[in-house]
């Protein structure tokens, strides 16, 4: 490349076509281009060892991955590695060099979030429903299992015989054997110490280390007590103490179906993810499944959140504009001023004013929230000599608060792109404008005004997005309260959209994550139309 | 030449980064040494595997300090993870499913519910066992007839006084105000009769004691101290609750300006002599030079006053990978007597094992276990919608945004019957 730069640039040179890359094809004949292999390059060999890196680091994320069953990621990591290498390696992918790690990295961060989001929204992933229905079915089997009342503890010895597993317990005085399949039967010419079965003839007792070691076969396995079904079950948790449950719940996999041993309610599945009763009783846990549109539409059906959620929307919309027009006019205003030549110690004023931009919001936000407490805070206590404002507690108050405390967060970046675009409005043009006799507020409304919005409204437009889901602030500031007095779901004057969510989908304490999915692509799709009428119209302004 | 080395760098570097994310997010398995044991100190034969146990920064030293006595105790290697204490519980109801979590993990037992209904814990059956903890720790873990947990230690707010300023405390909470009004008309420094946390979203947890003693508890308990999902904070005596609140507002002995840390620095600096709040405060009181007491809080209503108790315990995964050494990990070297002791040492906090509770003689740990009732905070799903309806609706009678107190807890209990009923659907 350095030599093109060098030297005039030869025709025959095609762009871009570094010379030690290989011999310059001619336009005519284009001779036949040589194998990288065959040249030991210093650039081939870093190439070889930086693909070579990927490479281990690929294979050990697919071992790594293979390891705990995660076969999507192998194929996606198999995927990956062929296409690098072929990339790399390949003559003919030359735009594949560039575009491979960008197209990598958007798949993952931004299509893979996107699909998994969208996935999840229609589904009824969250409490109650947080995993598979055979996770379901075994947790309902083992939370249902009741020890029988006055049973006693029996100490255990687990005993097995080829691969048969049993327990030994001693029962009346005498040893018994029992296996899943064989019920309690006294055995003869076991020894027993304290209680507990320490040799069976034609069984090997397992010690602690070899318990552990089937940990799964001796806590699954049930041993009969009698040939009563009804006298249950020995049980063990822990390999030395066994007691005797009997199942509440029965699973009858034909059926598909549990019943209740006491009761005999049987519960069958329904479409939500959960065992249920002919009277709509719920068997928890449940299963993750698709519901469909249900977490789209609860926002607009459900007689509780309907009502506040027009609320919500309305005060979202004007939080969102309101911040963006008071921080814009505030910064324009400011910009102007500081842009004058004729005030002194620009500099200074500028620094200082750029101050609340170097702030962490979310630090901000918290020493706001100190600030405007009624009774302890700097703005009631020393600005406001002792008044007693409820700044956060009041409705429209509160609304106020967090537009002001928005307001001083967001002016100096407004501040920060008006003076950097005033700077670039040429000086002859204002000129001309006033040697046509132009006034100072005619000019700024007739030249600056426009030329500045040319490069700002984008800007505005990508700012207004960003209040609009500005969790950040609301949250800190004022937890959305105050809370609506009254309203059926914990949400307040000043929550916004995306606090609403959080409040529905995760504020009290449950988790909710197929309607936080449903309700956030929603908000993506207002905030998208928003943005693309938006810079449709913004290009109306380009054309003056 | 520059540009393929520019390239394949740019590639190791996005792969390298595409393969963490995928890792990281999808198995968590950068919490779990793959190292297979080889600390095992005993001869034991095939005692492989991991006991992996999960607990939070407050309590990361002494459950590793635990964790290497019982390696060294069973010979099985143990790896006690740190989690952030804000994501542990969230973090294990969404990584329990994979199969990746771990086997035991430490939390509050006000978590049962939750974990229950995520069917991501096994039920833990203690046998004759149960009768050797303070009852009050195993109906916390108790849900649904089952036993979830294995309980360590217990904690509960009461009333506590700054001997300085008085040395007597009348048993009402009325008379007890009028106390403080007169000391605080004696001492100039003195600003507050009382006080008790509460913040502008209210703080039901602190006023609960109060609560109580008017005959309206939050749920209806059943006979092993589990509880159901009958509100019961309802009619009458929730109304008078409601009202006194109201006026305790309006007097301004309650105020929603006054946060958990308002609250403890006016006690500290001797600008009150009494605050409601829990032994997670006394040692700061104790630093600040101060001579406490650690009372119950005396009654509002006529009847006893009861704190929430909170519990402290190890509940064992549903998915463990070792449920044998788990088990007797919680039940047989967790609910043991030195253990257990040891725990307090670490803590501070009255065990759950009366054996080792009786041994302590530490003022102060005894007291708030002297004002502590048989009501531990419930776990029930449904107290989830309790929370914010119920501080919310506190805050508002106190600061008088609810005109009217009565209508306003009527409200409230529609309301969280109304949540109820939905989460049931």
């Amino acid at each position: 490349m350095t030599e093109q730069t060098l030297a005039p640039r030869s025709p025959d040179v095609a762009p871009g076509d570094g010379g030690s890359d290989g011999p310059a094809p001619r336009p005519t004949v284009p001779p036949r281009p040589e194998s990288h292999a065959r040249r030991f390059s210093p650039g081939w060999i870093a190439k070889l060892i930086l693909v070579g890196l990927v490479d281990a680091l690929g294979v050990y994320g697919i071992i790594a991955a293979a390891g705990v069953e995660s076969w999507w990621i192998v194929a996606f990591l198999v995927a990956a590695l062929a296409v690098v290498n072929w990339a790399y390696f390949s003559r003919r992918a030359v735009p594949a060099k560039y575009l491979v790690p960008g197209l990598l990295f958007l798949l993952v961060y931004q299509l893979f979030v996107m699909a998994y989001t969208g996935y999840i929204a229609f589904t009824n992933y969250g409490d109650g429903h947080n995993s598979t229905k055979s996770d379901a079915i075994s947790a309902i089997e083992t939370q249902n299992q009741e020890r029988l009342p006055d049973s006693p503890a029996f100490p255990v010895a687990v005993v097995t015989r080829g691969d048969e597993l049993g327990f030994a317990v001693v029962q009346d005085g005498k040893a018994e054997v029992g296996t899943a399949d064989d019920p309690l039967a006294p055995v003869d010419g076991a020894t027993v110490q304290a209680g507990k079965v320490t040799a069976v003839p034609g069984w090997t007792v397992l010690s602690f280390a070899d318990i552990a070691g089937r940990a799964e076969a001796v806590t699954a396995l049930a041993v009969p007590v009698s040939d009563d079904a009804g006298d249950g079950t020995l049980r063990t948790q822990n390999g030395s103490v066994a007691y005797v449950f009997s199942p509440v719940m029965q699973y009858d996999a034909k059926t598909d179906t549990f019943t209740n041993t006491k009761t005999g309610v049987t519960y069958t599945p329904s479409d939500h993810g959960n065992f249920v009763s002919a009277k709509g009783e719920k068997l928890e846990p449940g299963w993750r499944v698709t519901v469909g549109w249900e977490n789209f539409t609860t926002m607009f059906t459900d007689s509780r959140l309907s009502g506040i959620f027009l609320k919500v929307t309305l005060w979202t919309f004007a939080f969102a504009f309101l911040s963006v027009a008071t921080t814009f006019f505030l910064g324009l205003f400011l910009a102007l001023v500081f842009n004058d030549p004729r005030v002194r110690g620009r500099k200074i004023y500028r620094s200082l004013l750029i101050l609340p931009y170097a702030f962490p919001g979310f630090l901000a936000a918290l020493v706001w929230s100190g600030m405007l407490n009624s009774k302890f805070g700097f703005v009631n206590q020393v600005l406001l000599g002792g008044a007693n404002i409820d700044w956060l507690g009041d409705p429209w108050l509160a609304k106020l608060s967090v537009l002001g405390v928005n307001l001083w967060l967001g002016f100096p970046y407004m501040f920060l792109i008006c003076t950097g675009a005033l700077q670039s409005i040429p000086g002859d043009v204002m000129e001309s404008a006033r040697m046509d006799g132009a006034g100072a507020w005619r000019a700024f409304r007739s030249i600056t005004l426009p030329l500045l919005m040319v490069s700002v409204a984008p800007l505005l437009i990508s700012s207004f997005a960003f209040n609009f889901n500005n969790f950040t602030l609301i949250y800190l500031l004022t937890g959305g309260g105050p809370d609506f007095v009254g309203a059926p779901v914990p949400v307040g004057s000043t929550d916004i959209l995306i606090s609403m969510v959080y409040s529905v989908a995760f504020g009290t304490g449950s988790n909710d994550y197929g309607l936080a999915s449903a309700v956030s692509i929603l908000i993506f799709i207002v905030v998208g139309v928003i943005s693309w009428i938006g810079f449709r119209r913004t290009r109306t302004l380009e054309e003056l | 030449m520059r540009r393929s080395i520019f390239s394949a760098t740019a590639v190791a570097l996005g792969a390298a980064l595409a393969l963490t994310a995928c890792s990281s997010g999808d198995s968590g398995s950068g919490d779990k040494p793959s190292t297979p044991s080889a600390a095992a100190t005993t001869d034991a034969p095939k005692l492989t595997g991991t006991l992996t146990i999960w607990t939070d920064e407050t309590r990361i030293d002494v459950f590793k300090k635990l964790g290497q006595e019982y390696q060294q105790q069973s010979g099985v290697k143990v790896s006690v993870v740190q989690k952030a204490s804000a994501d542990i519980r969230a973090d294990f109801v969404k990584q329990e499913p994979t199969g990746q979590g771990p086997d035991i993990i430490i939390g509050a037992h006000d978590w049962t519910g939750q974990l229950v209904t995520n069917g991501t814990v096994q039920p833990i059956e203690l046998g004759d066992k149960a009768s050797e903890f303070s009852p009050v720790t195993v109906s916390a873990f108790t849900y649904d007839g089952q036993v979830y947990g294995v309980p360590y230690a217990i904690e509960n707010i009461a009333l506590v006084r700054n001997n300085k300023l008085a040395d007597s405390t009348p048993d009402s909470l009325d008379a007890l105000i009028a106390q403080g009004k007169q000391i605080e008309a004696k001492d100039s420094k003195v600003k507050y009769p009382f006080v008790v946390q509460q913040g502008k979203d209210g703080d039901p947890y602190h006023l609960y004691p109060l609560q109580t003693s008017f005959g309206a508890p939050v749920f209806k308990q059943n006979d092993d101290g589990s509880y159901t999902d009958t509100i019961a904070m309802g009619g009458d005596n929730g109304h008078k609750f409601a009202e006194y609140l109201a006026k305790l507002g309006k007097a301004g002995v309650l105020d929603t300006a006054i946060d958990s840390q308002k609250a403890t620095d006016a006690f500290s600096k001797g600008q009150t002599p009494y605050i409601i709040t829990g032994p997670w405060n006394t040692p700061a009181f104790k630093k600040a030079g101060l001579d406490i007491t650690v009372l119950p809080v005396p009654s509002a209503g006529g009847e006893k006053s009861n704190p929430f108790v909170g519990v402290q315990g190890a509940f064992i995964s549903a998915k463990a990978q070792n449920p044998i050494v788990a088990n007797d990990f919680v039940t047989n070297f967790l609910g043991s007597e030195a253990v257990q002791t040891e725990l307090y040492t670490a803590g501070q906090r009255m065990p759950a094992l009366t054996a080792a509770a009786d041994k302590v003689d530490d003022p102060i740990i005894k007291g708030f276990t002297a004002a502590a009732g048989t009501t531990p905070m419930p776990s029930i799903p449904a107290m989830d919608s309790v929370w914010a309806f119920w501080g919310t609706t506190e805050a508002q009678i106190i600061s008088g945004s609810a005109k009217n107190p009565d209508s306003a807890w009527d409200t409230m209990i529609k309301n969280i019957q109304a949540a109820i009923d939905k989460s049931k659907g």
